[in-house]
């Protein structure tokens, strides 16, 4: 997670030793992702809101819809706007205040990967040209840590994105009215699915839970959509790859992304 | 960050884009080592209409101390617009966005610097954009390399930067503002040519898998060609006649 945390630094040969024989620490193969479980409709009043579990971390995110203004050069276009923050319970490094920049990493990477593939249409939530559209909020807060936020946050948003009922307003009068009773579920297009994979010594593995995130030297999180195009990626850590190894993780962020994109599917259809 | 002309052609019927370049045409970059009086080592870069100063100070003292490890010295880098480098006036405040793109860039510079032979010690990167048209961050690692090599600090490689992206369904070099705002893709590269590793990768736009990896292709062998302008910025500020 952020750099805080004391590397254990026999921990890190470990996890480095049992990679050359082809293992992980807890047992996977390199390019499988932890147990992921989803619940829906956690929170109620929100909107849309998922649980979502990723091993042992754990996030939960709450989607609001509320009317706003547009943005002055988008008047046709409704808002879609994706948070991320690690609540002080989460692990006992973590501190209050303003966030650092990991954590701004973190909300920016998440929030571009859903915006990117488009999955909320924002073409379709505008109330009032100009004057009044639909504002898509989904806030993720993280609750539990180990390791790979990136993924475990942007699962939550994509669940609680589609589990979402929009209520519908009016422009009555010069301002958004509600009409009462009339929920619809949000426009959606495709389903984005991030897969981060992290680097230690030459080997690329998939979901790295808390020690392999802390012993690793670069990573990668790669978006993908429904029709398994990548629209979105970000590197981070302190070392590179090499062009082969990032058209393998462009291989991998698909063909992993594709089982995952199985399981928001389910869950949707769970809430329903 | 600016208004979107929706009439505008990207891309015409003789794959010339809109600012009157080929596919696989860089804008004009002129990088400047040195420059700088007070600074341990300076760069400027005009890439296009960018135009960014990039001053470096150390290896030295940490503040505040805790910083400071033991193992190996710290790279810091601050990212940082000017309020009159865009459109409308940006809040001078680091946004959010700066503080993403600060990190990015250490994060590219890190394996390109051999800072394990200065612990206890900081290595400060300032980077101000002077006037920002698409593709800041890029240039502003270009510069910031140059700079780092300009200071004497010792490093692997130099990391040279610049994006690839998709316009009018066609992958191409180097996207300009316009071409970020109306394209469909971008995805800025920064690569060290000698370590054939890439140390920056950032994509937002959907691309297939097959444009997904000649975007990587594409972009690589224009971090070539930046390489080659930041080898020759030092060589002639430390070889050339107009040496100081």
């Amino acid at each position: 997670m952020t750099s805080t945390s004391v590397i254990d630094e026999l921990k890190k040969s470990q996890i480095l030793e049992l990679l050359e024989q082809g293992k992980r620490v807890d047992g996977r193969a390199f390019d499988e992702p932890r147990e992921i479980s989803i619940e829906t409709n956690a929170i109620p009043k929100a909107n849309g809101s998922a649980r979502v579990r990723l091993g042992e971390t754990e996030v939960i995110c709450g989607v609001k819809i509320q009317p706003d203004r547009p943005f002055p050069d988008t008047g046709d276009k409704g808002l879609f706007i994706c948070t991320a923050e690690l609540l002080p319970l989460s692990h006992p490094t973590v501190e209050t205040g303003p966030p650092q920049p990991p954590v701004i990493e973190l909300a920016r990477v998440v929030d571009r990967g859903i915006r990117e593939s488009h999955m909320v249409d924002v073409s379709q939530l505008v109330i009032e040209k100009d004057k009044s559209v639909i504002g898509v909020f989904a806030d993720n807060v993280v609750v539990d840590y180990d390791g790979n936020l990136f993924d475990a946050c942007s699962y939550a948003s994509t669940a609680a994105l589609l589990t979402s009922k929009t209520p519908k307003w009016n422009w009555v009068d010069e301002k958004p009215t509600l009409v009462e009773g009339e929920e619809t579920d949000l426009p959606i297009s495709t389903i984005p699915v991030s897969v981060t994979m992290g680097k230690i010594g030459n080997h690329i593995i998939v979901d790295p839970n808390g020690d392999e995130w802390d012993s690793m030297d670069a990573r990668v999180t790669i978006t993908s959509d429904s029709d398994g195009n990548i629209c979105a990626l970000q590197k981070g850590g302190s070392d590179g790859f090499t062009q082969d190894e990032i058209n393998q993780c462009g291989e991998i962020s698909v063909r992993v992304g594709a089982k995952i994109r199985e399981k928001l599917k389910e869950a949707q259809k769970g809430s329903q | 960050m600016g208004g979107r002309d929706a009439t505008m052609v990207l891309l015409d019927e003789n794959g010339v884009r809109c600012d009157g370049r080929k596919v696989d045409e860089t804008r004009r970059i002129m990088i400047r080592a040195g420059g700088l009086k007070n600074a341990d080592g300076s760069a400027y870069i005009e890439f296009g209409d960018n135009k960014i100063l990039v001053g470096v100070f150390g290896p030295r003292d940490v503040h505040p101390k805790h910083m400071s490890n033991t193992d190996t010295g710290i790279l810091r880098v601050r990212y940082h617009m000017e309020p009159f480098s865009v459109g409308e006036r940006k809040n001078p405040a680091p946004s959010r966005r700066e503080i993403e793109i600060s990190k990015v860039i250490k994060e590219a510079l890190e394996p390109a610097v051999m800072l394990e032979k200065f612990p206890r010690t900081a290595v400060d990167v300032f980077i101000e954009v002077l006037q920002a048209d698409g593709g800041t961050r890029c240039a502003a690692l270009s510069a910031a390399s140059v700079a780092l090599a300009d200071a004497g600090i010792p490093m692997r490689d130099m990391v040279a930067a610049v994006a690839a992206g998709k316009v009018a369904d066609t992958v191409i070099l180097d996207v300009n503002n316009e071409e970020d705002q109306a394209g469909q893709a971008d995805m800025p590269i920064g690569y060290m040519p000698n370590l054939e590793k890439i140390t920056l990768l950032q994509l937002d736009g959907v691309l297939t898998p097959e444009e997904y990896k000649k975007c990587v292709d594409v972009g690589v062998k224009g971090c070539k060609i930046v390489y080659d302008l930041q080898k020759k910025a030092l060589t002639d500020k430390y070889f050339g006649k107009g040496g100081d």
